[in-house]
């Protein structure tokens, strides 16, 4: 149950005995009045609301919804606008889609529709990964219900508005989840993302035409605004950081799980809503924002852009919060490590996920996430050299920002960030070689 | 300093400082290479959709910067325009070219970052280039060369992946050298149009391969080894075959149909080891038809006539020729009959000899298949507008000299030269040539050849030169690139000695001299063999616009809407 430093607006019924994923439950309690209301405006006012209350992505990178919407999507070319909920949650360590489509279905579908309706969208996709089988049957169930109560389908309650929603199930891949590489897949090609210029969705999407891209919390948002009004649903958390996040802490803390908050500290978070370290640990370091994301030393002491100096407690969990300490929110999937973790390893493990989910269409991913991969898994098992930090350090230099897709990133950063923050603990795990033979998961190696 | 745009339609780009003028939307790997300098490049082809996967074309972007507040231009100390450079590299494959751009292609960070792109191309690659029937044009091998760091810090294991898979029936996959560019896979979905291609597989383990139950067996399928920046792709033919480094390469045309496509034959001490295509935008870009390149095997097949001939019995090629001279003077109705393989030098001999013997008949054997739309055209001889534009024939050649065999029959006709054409092939009985003096002039030993009185053994395509007319009236030249056997005759030389002999006057019997007779008028005016490029020249066909041409659509063709209509 929500924890009371929580404020669920998104998650509100999810947890709660009463609620269910049918249609019936979800109109009893006011389920798709939203929708009705948004249907007596128009598009344009809708997608002024949605930048109004200065909604930001809760994909990862954080672009601000309105401007997509109202500024970004090519209204001009007069082909079709597309829709695509990207479901694709498989950022390690984020779990936050997951509940929201288990939970609450419904919910995603009425955000769904009113995007939709807002951005002249007659045709719009859920993509949904395929380690989500039961997620993917709740949404056709939803859509089905949405269907036979007029909410989907041809002129929804007599608005003349028509809609369709596909749920699209992929074929598990991790760059599914990058929108150009997910539209390559609906599109039912290989998962290559595409090269921007000049395949922006906006303008280039499915099927070459203007395309508008969404999280699934995003979309969830996106009936509430409505509901509240955008400058209402502004006033929740801090500009620029608006309306609430939820939160996935994993790893070593009393009480993992998934906190729907608005910005708080760091210390707040870890501690009093998650219950702190395991008895007689301490935190070592936090990945904010889902694997990819660059570490934070929990003993470090940061500085913002204005030179103030403030401690990993006082890090904001939001957007602009975790930026000022030289990370990203990302797909805000918390991942806690105390002091019983081994950095090396901690790396080794993430490094195989990634040269595992590389999609392989260019080359510095493909052979740099793949041999960072191999190194660590060597250096984890007592092969380690003293020139590997600086190999890898050198390698994930020529990784990020240099391949078509920012998932190059989720090799550099981890890799920067851990060798970067904790280069002494490593160094003398190297030279002793007490690397070997610990906890390492022996089928990370190379045969 | 120049402005946005000029009336010319060109923009300034700016390559390393240096002002380039160009179309607006060039790639810039383009736009370089116009002023010399190489963006190196593994999977940009210039004929082929832009995939920016290789990542080696990384290159520095920059604009001129605007005071945001003011929107004027931001300016440096010394009043020149301040550019203001991305912080990270672009690929300048997928970068078209902007007005004011800048492009650093040797900045420290360009060169690391190709370095980088080498050595993770390095890092699983197998490295046996001493097998490698790439090596010596691989892409690979020269940037690792010029982009690479000339070590290796790889220690791990190498991926290993499949060193022999047959793709399809002229084409063989090396995995571990693949590089994953997808040019292949490009080429069959956009060129060839037959999408069989594709890869299997993730990251570093990806893997080319064929879709169940297809395999690469279209009519292009070579190109794919062509395009392949790497050893990945090679050719079932030419595999392990000769270090391409001692092979010298000749221009030539693919003499299959009248598409014309422009080639470069590859050979060594005299002997033919491949055939390639060459580049020319107005005809073939940069592909061929994988038939045409199995034609030089002509050269060394077994039934090669390589000794002339009279009456059965071996002589040479003096003897053959005074013989044939002997013939045709001592015979009245005389049909000649030429071939559309012929060049246009030989055409007009020929045309010239009907002329002095007041030939009764002059044909053309016409050969017709089905078009592909790209490269195949339906007339499959290279040169039957050559035959129009010499006057050699004025209508179009049928397949069948059924006519001819008439007038043999009624004994109009008594003697025939043939050139390059199996008469038995073309319609004619062995009893009704039996009946006439024949003289051939052929490369290979054809049934009627049994038959002639004089077999003059002449030389194929690749052993001597010339030029084509295409299907568009494009003159193009091809050039000897072996000799021919020692006791056959060149073609020209042969045609040119028996209308001297016949004339009694001199007549030219090489390819540069005859084109002073060939340029003196008519539709070659003014042009030399030197002076056709290697392009070609494309010809005033407007003169033949009546005939109906059977060539569809094809790469760079389009039909004469009355031939279209005619059909």
């Amino acid at each position: 149950m929500a924890h009371p430093k929580e404020n669920r607006i998104l998650l509100k019924h999810a947890d709660e005995d009463y609620f269910s994923t049918d249609i019936d439950c979800y109109l009893k309690y006011d389920g798709y009045e939203a929708l009705k209301k948004a249907l007596t405006m128009k598009p344009e006012d809708i997608r002024l609301q949605v930048k109004a209350s200065g909604l930001r992505g809760r994909g990862g990178a954080g672009f601000p919804c309105g401007v997509k919407w109202h500024d970004l999507v090519d209204r001009k070319s007069g082909k079709p606008i597309y829709l695509i909920c990207n479901a694709d949650e498989s950022e390690p360590g984020t779990f936050k889609d997951r509940q929201l489509i288990h939970k609450d279905p419904h919910q995603l579908i009425e955000g769904t529709i009113i995007s939709s309706f807002a951005n002249d969208v007659n045709l719009a996709f859920i993509y949904i990964r395929e380690e989500m089988p039961l997620g993917a049957k709740i949404l056709q169930k939803a859509v089905d219900e949405a269907h036979e109560k007029g909410f989907l389908g041809k002129n929804i309650q007599g608005s003349g508005y028509d809609l369709e929603i596909v749920v699209h199930r992929g074929a598990g891949a991790y760059i599914c989840g990058e929108e150009t590489g997910l539209i390559e897949s609906l599109e039912g090609k290989r998962a290559y993302p595409r090269i921007k210029p000049p395949f922006f969705p906006a303008a280039k999407g499915v099927y070459q035409c203007p395309t508008v891209v969404n999280n699934v919390e995003t979309l969830c948002n996106v009936v509430h605004i409505i509901n509240m009004g955008g400058e209402e649903f502004a006033k929740i958390g801090r500009p620029n950081n608006t309306g609430t996040r939820i939160w996935c802490v994993s790893g070593m803390v009393q009480n993992p799980g998934y906190y729907e908050i608005e910005p708080m500290t760091m210390k707040e978070l870890l501690y009093d809503v998650c219950g702190g370290p395991l008895p007689g640990r301490k935190l070592k370091a936090v990945v904010p924002g889902g694997g990819s994301m660059k570490i934070l030393d929990t003993e470090e002491t940061y500085k913002d852009r204005d030179g103030n100096e403030f401690s990993f407690d006082d890090i904001i969990v939001d957007y602009d919060g975790i930026m000022a300490a030289g990370s990203m929110s990302g797909s805000s999937g918390m991942m806690v490590m105390d002091d019983s973790i081994d950095i090396l390893e901690a790396l080794g493990n993430l490094l195989a996920f990634y040269a595992h989910e590389s999609c392989g269409q260019c080359t510095p991913c493909r052979e740099g996430s793949l041999w960072t991969k191999k190194i660590t898994a060597r250096m984890c098992t007592g092969g380690a050299r003293d020139e590997d930090l600086d190999l890898l350090m050198d390698l994930a230099k020529n990784i990020g920002g240099r391949t078509v897709c920012p998932m190059g990133y989720s090799t550099t950063w981890p890799i920067e960030s851990y060798v970067g923050k904790f280069r002494e603990e490593m160094e003398a795990k190297v030279k002793s070689n007490s690397c070997g033979m610990t906890n390492f998961d022996e089928r990370l190696i190379e045969k | 300093m120049s402005d946005d745009q000029k009336d010319d339609g060109l923009i300034s780009v700016f390559i390393d400082g240096e002002e380039v003028r160009t179309k607006p939307g060039t790639n810039i790997i383009e736009v370089a290479a116009s002023v010399g300098k190489e963006i190196p490049h593994y999977c940009y082809h210039p004929k082929l959709s832009v995939s920016g996967n290789c990542r080696m074309c990384l290159v520095e972007l920059g604009m001129p910067g605007k005071d945001r507040a003011t929107g004027k231009p931001m300016l440096n100390d010394d009043g020149s325009p301040k550019i203001m450079f991305f912080p990270g590299p672009a690929i300048g494959c997928g970068t078209n070219a902007a007005p004011n751009m800048h492009i650093k292609t040797d900045s420290d960070m360009v060169k690391e970052c190709r370095e980088g792109v080498t050595e993770f191309l390095l890092a699983n690659h197998p490295l046996d280039c001493p097998i490698c029937d790439q090596a010596g044009e691989c892409r690979l091998q020269e940037f690792s060369t010029s982009h690479g760091a000339g070590y290796s810090r790889f220690v791990e294991q190498k991926n290993v992946k499949p060193k022999r898979t047959r793709l399809g029936p002229r084409v063989m996959l090396d995995d571990e050298r693949c590089i994953l560019c997808s040019r292949c896979i490009r080429f069959c979905q956009e060129v060839a149009d037959d999408d069989v291609l594709g890869f299997t597989d993730r990251g570093s383990y990806s893997t080319l391969t064929c879709f169940p139950g297809k395999q690469l067996e279209n009519n292009y399928s070579l190109n794919t080894v062509d395009i392949c920046p790497v050893g990945a792709l090679t050719s079932t033919d030419f595999r392990f075959k000769m270090r391409v480094w001692f092979l010298k390469q000749v221009k030539s045309i693919d003499f299959e149909t009248s598409v014309g496509c422009n080639t470069e034959v590859w050979s060594r001490e005299g002997k033919i080891y491949r055939i390639t295509p060459r580049r020319n935008d107005a005809v073939n870009d940069t592909w061929m038809p994988d038939s045409g390149r199995e034609l030089y095997k002509l050269v060394e097949s077994d039934d090669r006539l390589e000794i002339c001939q009279v009456d059965q019995v071996k002589v040479s090629p003096s003897e053959a020729l005074s013989k044939a001279v002997e013939l045709l003077q001592a015979s009245d109705g005389l049909a000649i009959v030429g071939s559309g393989r012929c060049s246009v030098e030989e055409q007009y001999a020929l045309k010239k000899i009907a002329e002095t013997t007041k030939a009764v008949g002059v044909y053309l054997v016409g050969r017709y298949g089905e078009d592909d739309g790209i490269l195949v055209s339906k007339d499959r001889n290279p040169n039957v507008r050559g035959a129009l534009m010499t006057g050699l024939i004025d209508s179009l050649p049928e397949e069948s000299l059924s006519e001819l065999g008439a007038k043999i029959d009624s004994g109009e006709v008594k003697a025939i030269l043939s050139v390059k054409e199996d008469l038995i092939a073309a319609g004619l009985s062995k009893a009704q040539l039996q009946k006439v003096a024949l003289i051939s002039l052929d490369t290979q030993s054809y049934p009627s050849t049994e038959v002639a009185k004089v077999a003059i053994a002449g030389l194929t395509p690749f052993e001597r030169s010339g030029a084509l007319v295409n299907q568009q009236f494009r003159i193009q030249k091809f050039h000897k690139a072996v000799p021919g056997p020692s006791g056959a005759v060149d073609d020209l030389v042969a045609l040119g000695t028996i209308q001297a002999n016949l004339s009694g006057e001199s007549f030219p019997s090489t390819v540069a001299s005859i084109w002073k007779s060939l340029g003196e008028s008519g539709p070659f005016e003014g042009l030399s063999f030197q002076s056709i490029s290697d392009e070609g020249i494309l010809l005033d066909g407007t003169g033949f616009d009546s005939l109906p041409f059977v060539e569809g659509k094809s790469l760079h063709f389009e039909p004469k809407q009355e031939a279209v209509a005619a059909e």
